[in-house]
């Protein structure tokens, strides 16, 4: 490579680095997760058990907007069976309507149907939440600085608040949070649920979970495109190799006339 | 050459004196193309590759998409969710504004370091300018179709900015809003703005193409074409298949982005629906507008910055006039040479301190910076014009060059 691709290289590389060098505060904590690197995957267990602990903690507060029941058993997530998912969803009551007679009714949840808010409308839940509302966390992972680490770090960064730090009522101490207040309590503790699977519920086996099974909400096609993308890849370097050999061959009539 | 085309066939030939497209297509391959261009001239091709990809996907996007205010965020999510490949569309065209501004920058630069605007291609420069002007209006019109955070705040930080003219300005940002604040009227004019520029752009990209083809193509040494026979190669195969296989390059890299990280160019924020209650701690614009919204916050006058930041784009319009240098390639001009990596860099430290707050050391490099841009083009290229010693240039594109 010659000095002035080099530079051309380097300035590239200074552009795309920007969004590293904004990071303010405490780094999130990197954890090596199934879904990194360019044949990342989901752990299929831990996206269901995150669902568990998303439906039994999150879910009280934080709602899923875009997400439907249906996407619980879709290829690439969770991977629920078909009975399993119409379960789920038969868990949860669904306003529907108007009938024949213009009345609105509730009835079981069904698949197709959108995961249900735990609230009526953002004033509803900012005023049973002092005010801060509990953001959707459909695009969460996505919407935040630092990904999933940042919602793991963010989960596992509770701790006594130093001292001299100032914190109002129903205000806490997070390590990793931006400016290190938080309006969530502390929402993971050493079981607080029970997995059906069997699996220890550990904070941090709990916050893995939940992130998992957020980033796969946030990206449920992920690993369609990772695999897609290894593909389109790997065509486009044989391709590459083809094009560069025939444009050799096809060039040497001109350099052979020097 | 292809003035003289004769189509073989009878129909051909019928056809060709009603509507000479097999002329034009003749034309087209046999177009006398110097043969030393180096890999910094395939990126006309690339950048045309562009222009097409984002059309074809924005149009599929446009099927899907809703231009309103309350479901646009929703519809976008509805793409990358349940519409078959609607991922793949989205990403590639947020991306590919991306691949396209990377793009540009290079195919500018390059025209800057070889000299490409100068006599006789000025036109050819002021339409790719006009182009390039178009691009960023378009870019930054797409940004705000998601109507997340950095969509509204983007736009309402923008359209501020006409409220700076004196007089007229709060009207004119009325009249651009659609109301007296950033809302769905001003998404829905965005949407069929950013739906209707590409075709203007693409009319321009012909313009500048058809201007190309008038002198035919700078090269690397930048003298013009002595002896066609010697000094150029036909426009098709050879032309075609290096620009082929730049453009392959260029798409294992672009593939990378889609595939492996594609959100890494945006900012998270976008993905925070719009809230006009909620101001983002930072409101930046896309990478590839970073240098001029950092030439418009160094000045603590907000018409100025305007002034300056517009300046900034049309004194590139009048560069052909400002650098009166008689040789093109900075292979030749030892002190233009420097110059240049100088601009590269001073844009390069733009862009960086756009991306920064604007206080304290970040807002001072950032005037400094602004400075030298201008210095740039307003002292030191005139002044090297009649005070650079340029190099001896070689005879013709096919003699050996002179040690230079």
């Amino acid at each position: 490579m010659s000095k002035k691709n080099l530079q051309f290289v380097l300035l590239f590389l200074f552009f795309i680095s920007f969004t590293k060098l904004f990071a303010a505060g405490e780094k999130p904590i990197k954890v090596d997760w199934s879904f990194k690197g360019i044949t990342g995957k989901f752990d299929r267990s831990s996206l269901q058990r995150g669902y568990q602990v998303y439906n039994e903690v999150c879910a009280s507060c934080h709602s899923m907007n875009l997400l439907s029941y249906r996407n619980l058993g879709e290829k690439g997530g969770p991977e629920f069976s078909v009975d399993q998912v119409k379960a789920i969803a038969a868990n949860f009551e669904v306003t529907d309507g108007p009938d024949s007679e213009g009345e609105m009714f509730t009835r079981p949840g069904r698949p197709s149907d959108k995961f249900v808010s735990p609230y009526q409308n953002i004033q509803a839940a900012m005023a049973a939440n002092g005010g801060a509302y509990p953001p959707d966390m459909s695009v969460l992972v996505k919407a935040r600085k630092g990904g999933a680490d940042y919602i793991y770090s963010v989960l596992m960064g509770y701790e006594e608040a130093p001292a001299g730090f100032e914190l109002e009522d129903g205000v806490y101490y997070n390590k990793y949070m931006y400016g290190n207040k938080i309006k969530m309590a502390k929402p993971l503790a050493e079981g607080s649920v029970s997995y059906a699977d069997g699996t220890e519920a550990t904070e941090s086996q709990m916050a893995m979970d939940v992130t998992t099974f957020l980033t796969w909400a946030s990206e449920p096609h992920l690993e369609a495109r990772h695999q897609t993308g290894l593909k389109v890849i790997m065509y486009l370097i044989i391709l590459t190799i083809l094009v560069y050999f025939s444009m050799r061959r096809l060039w040497s009539r001109i350099d052979s006339k020097e | 050459m292809s003035d003289n085309y004769v189509p073989s066939s009878k129909f051909g030939k019928w056809f060709n004196d009603r509507l000479p497209l097999l002329s034009l297509s003749a034309h087209l391959r046999e177009y006398p193309t110097p043969k030393n261009l180096n890999y910094w001239w395939t990126f006309g091709g690339i950048l045309t590759f562009c222009l097409v990809a984002q059309i074809t996907t924005g149009v599929v996007l446009g099927m899907h998409y809703v231009a309103h205010a309350d479901l646009a965020f929703e519809s976008i999510e509805h793409i990358m969710r349940d519409v078959n490949y609607g991922w793949l569309l989205r990403y590639i065209h947020s991306n590919g504004a991306s691949m396209f501004f990377l793009a540009v920058y290079i195919h500018i630069f390059r025209a800057l370091f070889y000299g490409s605007y100068k006599s006789p291609r000025e036109v050819i420069w002021i339409i790719g300018m006009l182009i390039y002007i178009l691009m960023m209006a378009t870019a930054f019109m797409g940004y705000v179709l998601p109507w997340g955070q950095m969509s509204f705040w983007g736009a309402t930080v923008i359209t501020n900015l006409f409220s700076a003219i004196p007089l007229v300005g709060e009207s004119i940002t009325t009249w651009l809003w659609g109301g007296y604040a950033v809302d769905n009227p001003t998404l829905t004019r965005f949407f069929s703005l950013h739906y209707l520029l590409p075709f203007l752009i693409l009319g321009l990209v012909i313009l500048h193409i058809w201007a190309l083809h008038v002198p035919g193509n700078n090269n690397p040494i930048g003298i013009e074409i002595q002896k066609p026979s010697k000094d150029t190669v036909p426009f098709h195969p050879y032309i075609t298949i290096k620009d082929l296989f730049a453009l392959l390059v260029f798409l294992i890299i672009f593939s990378g982005f889609v595939f492996f990280s594609p959100n890494i160019l945006g900012h998270p924020d976008n993905y925070i629906p719009a809230n006009p209650m909620v101001t983002p701690s930072h409101i930046v614009p896309e990478w590839y507008l970073l240098p001029f919204y950092a030439i418009l916050r160094s000045v603590p006058d907000k018409l100025g910055g305007v002034v300056l930041m517009f300046a900034s784009l049309f004194i590139l319009i009048a560069l052909p006039w400002l650098d009166r240098s008689k040789v093109k390639s900075a292979i030749f001009r030892p002190i233009y040479k420097w110059t240049f990596w100088l601009l590269i860099l001073d844009v390069s430290v733009l862009g960086y301190m756009g991306a920064m707050p604007a206080e304290g050391t970040y807002l001072l490099i950032a005037r400094v910076a602004t400075a030298y841009y201008f210095l740039h083009f307003l002292v030191i290229l005139p002044a090297l014009s009649s005070v650079e010693k340029t190099d001896p240039l070689p005879l013709s594109i096919s003699e050996p060059v002179l040690k230079g």
